[in-house]
């Protein structure tokens, strides 16, 4: 029983870090109808934002300390957003009127192009680093189960984030205006809203809270390099299809299962081994039920 | 038009640039190495390389071998699968490399030996300990032990000096080293009397272990071997305290690496792993590299990568010496004749399996450093 708890505590805690991965992907997806490859990457400089300001934080403000940390991740997300922002200036907007196809693969391009760039020796290079301890860390133990406190500032993370994403995007005049791109960009653009304002605020956003989720990844697992988005980008990519691509509530939905179905798969002596195997086996067959994800609307494309 | 003629002609010259420099002047001899020396066993491959580098510098500096000048062209493969073979082919067909020397991992040694046994190369592997590699071919050499040797002296050091009835072994899948370290290390367990509790697999690169050490946690064992890569066992390390687990960690020579101390901090402390060589071992041949090394690489102290790295181009260079010839044919005799060489990590002798025969030692973290604890002989 004890068993059973505990790894569901670890299915939580490693399911929330693919939840908040999958809002950013669903956040860009929702406006602009393409998955951006490079938001894994962006979850990296995020972690490598925070592995170089923490030393002058520190000398400020001693760490591990809850205020430092939080001046870090928002210096941070600050940095990502604007890398964000001039990825979209760069490389996706001069491709706006071209099929999706185009802006795709350019994504997936972007995506190499970072990675194989930091891991140039000028650049971070690509050994391993230790990533700081920014948070006093404190396990709590329950009657035999082990809570550390890492997992539950994970937890607190990605709810908070998912309310305030929702309330960014149903709530405000911005978040009206990011609807309407998304319904239509021309009539949008007719109605006097600035398309190319409101895709640069959506990319800035959605690299902030790649940063965010790059930090929360990096205090789990404290070894950064320039590859680390590429496997949890993989899986929360697929926990935003699993919820329904676009729609806030399902990526959340979609990590935390995924989280889970690995962890259970994982635990398994002898099974361990097929821990990828069991956990895309459930998702494909959850797919063949529910094409269009376990939250998702299903649509008909007009041709 | 007039434009594409002008891309034409500048393509042209980025060709002949390109060819250009890959041909090698000057008629030295040409020894190609391969090394990971980007990703994510860029520590393993950068400490090989530099105790290489150090070897055919020393060498050079002595009036090379054969009267002739010693050429190493190295090349990386990132860490990265199907990346060897390109440019180990690269090494061999464009470059005109009579021997090779690479690599550190077993699964990219594994890639490189069916190339080099088809040409006809020697190739010299520093530190591939998977018993698979110099099955390739009878051009296929090592001057490392093999897993078979050190699983079995880690099993006989967790039953005889941790006295552990109970072991659960941890394995990542992804790397055939890993694989047969934990198979070798688990016959020699349960040949001494001990019970294999729990066995878990884990894929190199996962940041998350906690599902499968909740499950070793359940089993109780009294030690975990964990025959992983520095970067994995670090994480393994943390994770595993953080659950309350108590037991010592052991591992083999995938473990040697400063990025181990640096992430795993107290977490890897007290654990044990058996490797080539000890930098604070007292023989005059390990003194003596110890000092050219940290001399030439700013004080750094080689590790175990380094030190076989070293002692693989010296050997091959021996061997090339002892040939009188950089004819592969009989080079490769010379190097299935040696025995008794006297190396930084040991004396070597190659065996009929062209592998090494010679002793391991075993290190423990103490005090955020390894520390050398017993050498078990072959």
């Amino acid at each position: 029983m004890d068993w059973l708890l505990q790894q569901l505590i670890n299915g939580l805690a490693l399911g929330s870090i693919y939840a908040l991965i999958a809002l950013g992907y669903t956040m860009v997806y929702g406006v602009l109808r393409f998955i951006n490859f490079a938001h894994a990457d962006v979850l990296m400089l995020g972690a490598y934002a925070a592995y170089f300001i923490a030393p002058a934080v520190s000398t400020v403000l001693p760490l591990p300390s809850l205020t430092g940390t939080l001046i870090i991740v928002l210096l941070s997300a600050m940095i990502c957003a604007g890398i964000g922002m001039l990825i979209e200036i760069l490389a996706y907007r001069p491709l706006r009127q071209r099929p999706r196809l185009t802006v795709l693969i350019t994504a997936i391009g972007v995506s190499l192009f970072i990675e194989f760039t930091c891991q140039h020796k000028a650049v971070f290079g690509a050994d391993t680093k230790p990533f700081p301890q920014l948070l006093p860390v404190h396990d709590f133990h329950l009657a035999g189960l082990v809570i550390g406190s890492n997992d539950l500032v994970v937890v607190v993370t990605t709810l908070l984030l998912l309310v305030g994403l929702w309330f960014i995007v149903q709530r405000t005049k911005m978040g009206t205006a990011m609807r309407a791109v998304s319904y239509n960009q021309q009539a949008a653009a007719l109605m006097g809203i600035n398309i190319n304002r409101i895709i640069s605020f959506t990319f800035g956003l959605g690299s902030a809270l790649a940063a965010i989720a790059g930090i929360l990844y990096a205090l789990k697992a404290p070894g950064i390099d320039p590859l680390m988005g590429v496997q949890p980008g993989l899986r929360a990519f697929i926990a935003a299809v699993l919820g329904g691509i676009g729609n806030l509530p399902g990526a959340a939905l979609g990590g935390l299962l995924l989280g889970l179905l690995e962890t259970f798969a994982g635990g398994i002596s002898g099974l361990s081994n097929y821990r990828d195997g069991i956990a895309f086996a459930i998702l494909i067959l959850i797919l063949l039920f529910k094409p269009a994800g376990l939250l998702g609307k299903a649509t008909v494309e007009k041709v | 038009m007039h434009r594409r003629t002008l891309s034409l002609a500048a393509f042209s010259i980025f060709l002949t640039a390109f060819t250009g420099c890959g041909k090698s002047g000057g008629g030295g001899i040409v020894i190609g190495e391969f090394a990971s020396l980007t990703g994510k066993e860029a520590t393993f491959g950068i400490s090989s390389h530099e105790g290489t580098l150090l070897a055919i510098e020393t060498l050079n500096a002595a009036g090379g071998v054969l009267g002739k000048n010693i050429e190493l062209l190295t090349e990386d493969n990132q860490s990265k699968a199907g990346e060897t073979s390109n440019v180990v082919n690269k090494l061999i067909s464009k470059d005109g490399a009579v021997a090779m020397l690479g690599e550190v991992a077993s699964s990219r040694s594994l890639e490189a030996a069916p190339i080099c046994q088809e040409s006809g190369i020697p190739m010299v592997s520093p530190a591939s300990t998977n018993p698979k590699v110099t099955e390739v071919g009878d051009y296929i050499f090592r001057v490392c032990f093999i897993d078979p040797f050190q699983g079995t002296v880690m099993a006989n050091f967790v039953t005889k000096t941790l006295k552990a009835n109970k072991v659960a072994v941890f394995t990542d899948v992804k790397s055939d080293y890993s694989k047969g370290l934990a198979k070798f290390f688990k016959e020699g367990f349960v040949k001494n009397g001990g019970q294999i509790v729990a066995e878990l697999d884990f894929n190199g690169g996962d940041k998350d272990f906690k599902a499968q050490l909740t499950a070793i946690k359940g089993a109780t064992p009294d030690a975990i071997f964990v025959p992983g890569y520095y970067t994995d066992v670090a994480l393994i390390a943390i994770q595993a305290k953080q659950l309350g687990i108590a037991v010592p960690l052991c591992g083999g020579d995938g473990w040697e690496s400063q990025t181990l101390l640096d992430i795993g901090k107290d977490a890897v402390e007290g654990h044990y792993f058996s490797t080539h060589y000890a930098s604070d071992a007292a023989s005059p041949a390990v003194t003596a590299f110890v000092a050219a090394y940290k001399k030439r690489f700013n004080g750094k102290v080689p590790d175990a990568m380094a030190a076989l790295g070293y002692d693989s181009a010296m050997f091959l260079v021996d061997a090339i010496k002892r040939a009188g010839s950089k004819e592969s044919k009989a080079l490769r005799d010379a190097l299935a004749a040696s025995k008794d060489y006297e190396a930084v990590t040991g004396k070597i002798s190659i065996n009929a399996q062209r592998d090494a025969v010679k002793s391991a030692v075993i290190l423990q973290v103490k005090d955020g450093k390894f520390k050398y604890l017993e050498t078990v002989a072959p």
